[in-house]
């Protein structure tokens, strides 16, 4: 082997790894922090005193389980489970329904499709909090729906969903699907769209009918559509909080209490830190719990093929 | 990123005009349209009404008499707590609220976009990929540790804390749409740059700026309704004086004390959907792009 | 002699993968050296070293002298013209051509005046105005050129430049770019998939794959004497005959026909005897008239007949392989005739069938 002038060939000016592209790795430093102290530190911190007595102030006494034992006896966290539950099972099939049903009809070469497709969107434009409030007053018992049947002379009509703790989280379920749809909607039309022509051209030449062509053809494959939307609406599902506080706050009494309030009010509101750690770290773990089979479907599918 | 708006329908055509078939679909259609847009009629109409009248009638049908009374009320006279200079003072919480966090987070997730489409460097994926991951994670299970960090630097309960907040909380989602638009920027571009001697800034400013401008307003678009509509981060991160506008609205609304004054919540409720809705109405195809790119993964 | 680029033992790889492998390379002034290969081998990547777009893993680069190795792209005294042109469409093309000079601090005066010299010697002066969207595709690729030039670089990197344009443009930008380079003499080195590009363009061409040089040489060493397979395979098209038999006492023996190879130069004047394979190119066996006059003779059956317009392309069967013969466009075959062909062995190849180098 050859020796060049200046000594051996591995060159003795290669720059230090660490200090190549500096500023690349300066302008990065808010989005390491974020990543690295608030979410992951963030987090594990939570988790960490989920474990300890803490209640006005963040103390390091450990307790055990303790507080996941209290939580799970809890009647008011037991029913914002149940009540999560049912909201989301309701809403994850509605939302689907309804959104790919709604893109569908708009998918049909019809006219005023862009003001169709606006109407349906626009409450996604609207905060919980509005949301809510408006939904609040409409299913008011003395002026709204209620009042307005029996005004027509049903006089026995009943539709008083949020005094009800058996419906109050349908009547949550009326608002949430009203806000929500309509960005399903948009991503079911993306889909819908991103699907060739030919494959319509296709499914007449073989004479298959436009349900069927729905079902057997278009729907699988639009899988990928399907999971997105899935995944968008589950993280939404347990988000839930501002739309609850706004329409019902908890009640009647507390059946229409959810997790994410349970947290808020433990932490800020009972004094009692500890339990609202344990609360979180628990939705934690249902996230872990739903993401964990999604990345392997989608990522791991990906690497055996 | 499938752009609706450009797109043509692919579905079959209706064959006439006044078929079966055509008649369901528009019949559906109108109903439909008319579940998503009676809330909206219903705040509109209540607000225009005396109390008298919402006593009287139903919520549906159209006023009587119409008086903006119940607006001007909501705007500077509602009463939260001790307070009763309206929604007025939320509103412009929230619009000090908005102006830099929108700026500040944009600024920041642009230029991590641009950093992890084209400066990539050991370890940029590990963090880019713990920041997408910590979208997923429940806001409650940060919401703690971040009121220590306020509290540390001595930004709990003021404007500034919720700024940094709603910087961070809107990371990954910007990070992520920045990052995938720079990244269909040609490398070829960039490479050009390099050997014309530009650096990260000037690269960034000069070349990569002025070709990112409609991702700029896709993001202010997305960043605007996002924060506006926050009430989580407002309730916990301010204080009374300092609230945005939609936990003041709910404190007006939902408040125990006194008699219920229909009319003001509902022109209470428009006032503070009132920004989103315009820039809904005005943004148009970019707000589909906008939350069209919010939902696509990386 | 001194070199305008030096490549010493350069290696690059991407965690496991070894996209260049020790890679050794002399580039002399002034000289038009034109990177030949398929995708994925390698000439791209090694371009890229060059211009410091990319962190080589160990060796060397000098340019003009100069270890460069760990400099940044616009220190090296390069300038690069992209395949799809990368000029900045937000800027005129005064702008995209005086960009790099900006970030150079030049002076106000002395960046009008490369300009100037640049759009002169390029003939874009009336478009210096313009956005690229406005400019056409030849247009755009002398903008691109143009970034180079005006910066008065050593080195011209050129990275597929014609390969978006179509194929009438790509002939008049060619012609364009050898009357450039004349007119110039800077060292230029150019990437490129295309033979035609490389045989008309390059004072010398490097065939690669995989990461390594095949073969380094004038277009005439590269077409006539390919020192593998490969670059036998590679260049040429159609493509070469391959027969595969033995090499005995200097005859090439295929099934029962022998090939005395008279004329053929080996490369060592006593080759053992071995398995072998020949090569014979399409365009280098004859018919009708002149098959009299070669040294060997065969009889074909015609099996396909693919007419050109400028020359017939046809498929036959020696013995039970099939062999393809470059016909003049007017000669008249059928399927299924058979005819007679001549081949020279001093213009076909010989190669070891274990090594697959040439002998």
């Amino acid at each position: 082997m050859s020796v060049v002038e200046d000594g051996t060939l591995k060159s003795p000016k290669r720059p230090m790894r660490l200090f190549r592209n500096p500023m690349a790795k300066l302008a990065s430093i808010p989005m390491i922090l974020t990543a690295v102290v608030v979410f992951m530190g963030g987090t594990l911190w939570t988790v960490v005193y989920s474990f300890t007595g803490s209640r006005l102030l963040p103390k390091l006494n450990w307790v055990g389980l303790d507080q996941y034992e209290r939580l799970w006896d809890t009647p008011r966290w037991l029913i914002s489970i149940s009540n999560l539950a049912l909201y989301g099972a309701c809403s994850l099939v509605l939302t689907l329904t309804i959104g790919f049903f709604l893109a569908a009809l708009l998918d049909r070469k019809i006219r005023f499709e862009s003001a169709f497709r606006t109407i349906f969107l626009y409450p996604f434009a609207l905060s919980f909090v509005v949301t809510g409030i408006a939904w609040q007053w409409i299913l008011n018992p003395d002026f709204g729906m209620e009042s307005l049947v029996q005004g027509w002379g049903w006089e026995s009509f009943r539709f008083d969903p949020l005094n009800d703790p058996d419906t109050v989280m349908f009547g949550l379920l009326i608002a949430g699907i009203w806000q929500g749809s309509g960005l399903i909607m948009c991503i079911m039309l993306a889909g819908l769209r991103g699907i060739d022509e030919d494959i319509w051209k296709a499914a007449r030449v073989d004479g298959i009918g436009t349900v069927k062509t729905y079902i057997r053809i278009i729907i699988p494959m639009m899988r990928p559509v399907f999971v997105t939307a899935l995944v968008l609406i589950a993280s939404g599902i347990i988000k839930l909080y501002d739309l609850v506080v706004a329409q019902t706050n908890g009640g009647p009494g507390i059946s229409s209490e959810v997790p994410a309030k349970y947290v808020i009010e433990y932490m800020f509101r009972a004094q009692n830190l500890g339990q609202g750690f344990a609360a979180s770290t628990m939705m934690l773990v249902s996230v872990i719990i739903i993401l964990i089979p999604w990345a392997y479907l989608e990522f791991g599918g990906k690497k055996n093929a | 990123m499938p752009d609706i708006a450009l797109a043509g329908p692919s579905g079959p055509k209706p064959k006439k005009r006044f078929s079966r078939a055509n008649i369901f679909l528009y019949g559906t259609l109108i109903m439909v349209s008319m579940y998503y847009l009676l809330p909206l009629y219903v705040m509109v109409v209540t607000s225009l009404k005396g109390m008298p009248e919402i006593r009287m009638g139903n919520v549906f049908g159209p006023p009587l008499e119409i008086t903006f009374e119940p607006w001007v009320k909501a705007w500077s006279e509602a009463c939260t707590g001790v307070n009763c200079d309206g929604l007025s003072r939320g509103f412009w919480n929230s619009v000090q609220i908005l102006i830099p966090s929108v700026i500040l987070s944009i600024s920041i997730a642009s230029v991590n976009g641009y950093a992890l489409s084209h400066w990539k460097f050991k370890g940029s994926e590990v963090f880019f990929t713990i920041l997408i991951l910590g979208a997923f994670i429940p806001y409650q299970t940060m919401i703690y540790p971040i009121v220590i960090l306020l509290r540390e630097v001595g930004l709990m309960g003021d404007l500034g804390g919720l700024v940094l907040v709603h910087t961070i909380f809107g990371m990954p989602i910007l990070t992520l749409l920045f990052r995938n638009y720079f990244a269909s920027i040609p490398e070829e571009l960039f490479k050009a740059a390099r050997v014309d001697g530009a650096g990260f800034w000037r690269i960034y400013f000069q070349i990569m700026l002025p070709m990112a401008l409609p991702i700029f307003v896709v993001a202010i678009i997305l960043q605007v309704t996002g924060i506006w509509n926050d009430f989580l981060f407002g309730v916990i991160y301010t204080k009374p004086a300092t609230y945005p506008m939609t936990v003041q609205l709910n404190n007006i609304v939902n408040s125990v004390q006194g008699i219920k004054e229909y009319n003001v919540n509902m022109a209470a409720t428009l006032l503070t959907g009132l920004v989103p809705l315009v820039i809904y109405f005005a943004s148009g195809k970019l707000f589909v792009r906008g939350i069209a790119a919010g939902a696509v993964k990386g | 002699m001194s070199y305008s680029v030096e490549i010493k033992q350069l290696d690059l790889a991407f965690g496991a993968v070894k996209v260049l492998k020790n890679l050794d390379l002399n580039i002399n002034e002034g000289e038009f050296l034109v990177l030949l290969g398929s995708s994925g081998c390698g000439k791209s990547t090694l371009l890229n070293c060059i211009a410091g777009l990319l962190e080589v893993t160990d060796g060397q680069i000098h340019i003009k002298g100069k270890n460069v190795t760990w400099e940044e792209p616009s220190e090296r005294g390069i300038g690069m013209v992209f395949q799809s042109y990368a000029l900045y469409p937000q800027m005129t093309v005064k702008g995209n051509l005086s960009f790099g000079l900006k970030n150079a601090k030049l002076p106000k005066d002395e960046i009008e005046k490369r300009v100037a010299r640049a759009a002169d010697i390029l003939q874009i002066g009336p478009l210096l105005d313009r956005k690229p969207g406005a400019l056409s595709g030849g247009q755009r690729q002398r903008v691109a050129i143009g970034r180079a030039l005006v910066r008065d670089v050593d080195v011209f990197l050129f990275d597929e430049p014609l390969s978006n344009l179509d194929a009438k443009l790509r002939v008049d930008l060619r012609v364009e770019l050898k009357r450039l380079h004349n007119q110039l003499k800077n060292t230029m080195i150019y990437v490129t998939h295309d033979q035609v590009e490389a045989m008309t363009l390059a004072d010398r061409i490097a065939v690669m794959k995989g990461g390594a040089i095949m073969q380094l040489g004038s277009p005439d060493e590269i077409y006539n004497k390919p020192r593998n397979l490969y670059v036998a395979d590679f260049i040429g098209s159609p493509s070469m005959n391959f027969l595969e038999g033995h090499l005995e006492g200097g005859s090439f023996k295929v099934d029962d026909m022998v090939m005395p190879m008279v004329g053929y130069e080996f490369a060592e004047p006593q080759t053992a005897d071995r398995p072998a394979m020949i090569g014979i190119r399409p365009e280098h066996v004859v018919t009708g008239e002149l098959v009299k006059n070669a040294p060997l003779q065969f009889t074909v059956e015609v099996d396909l007949v693919e007419p050109m317009g400028s020359d017939t392309l046809v498929y036959a069967k020696l013995g039970q392989h099939s062999f393809r013969i470059r016909m003049d466009g007017q000669a008249i075959v059928k399927a299924g005739q058979a005819i007679e062909i001549g081949v020279d062995p001093s213009r076909a190849s010989l190669f070891d069938k274990k090594t697959e180098d040439r002998l």
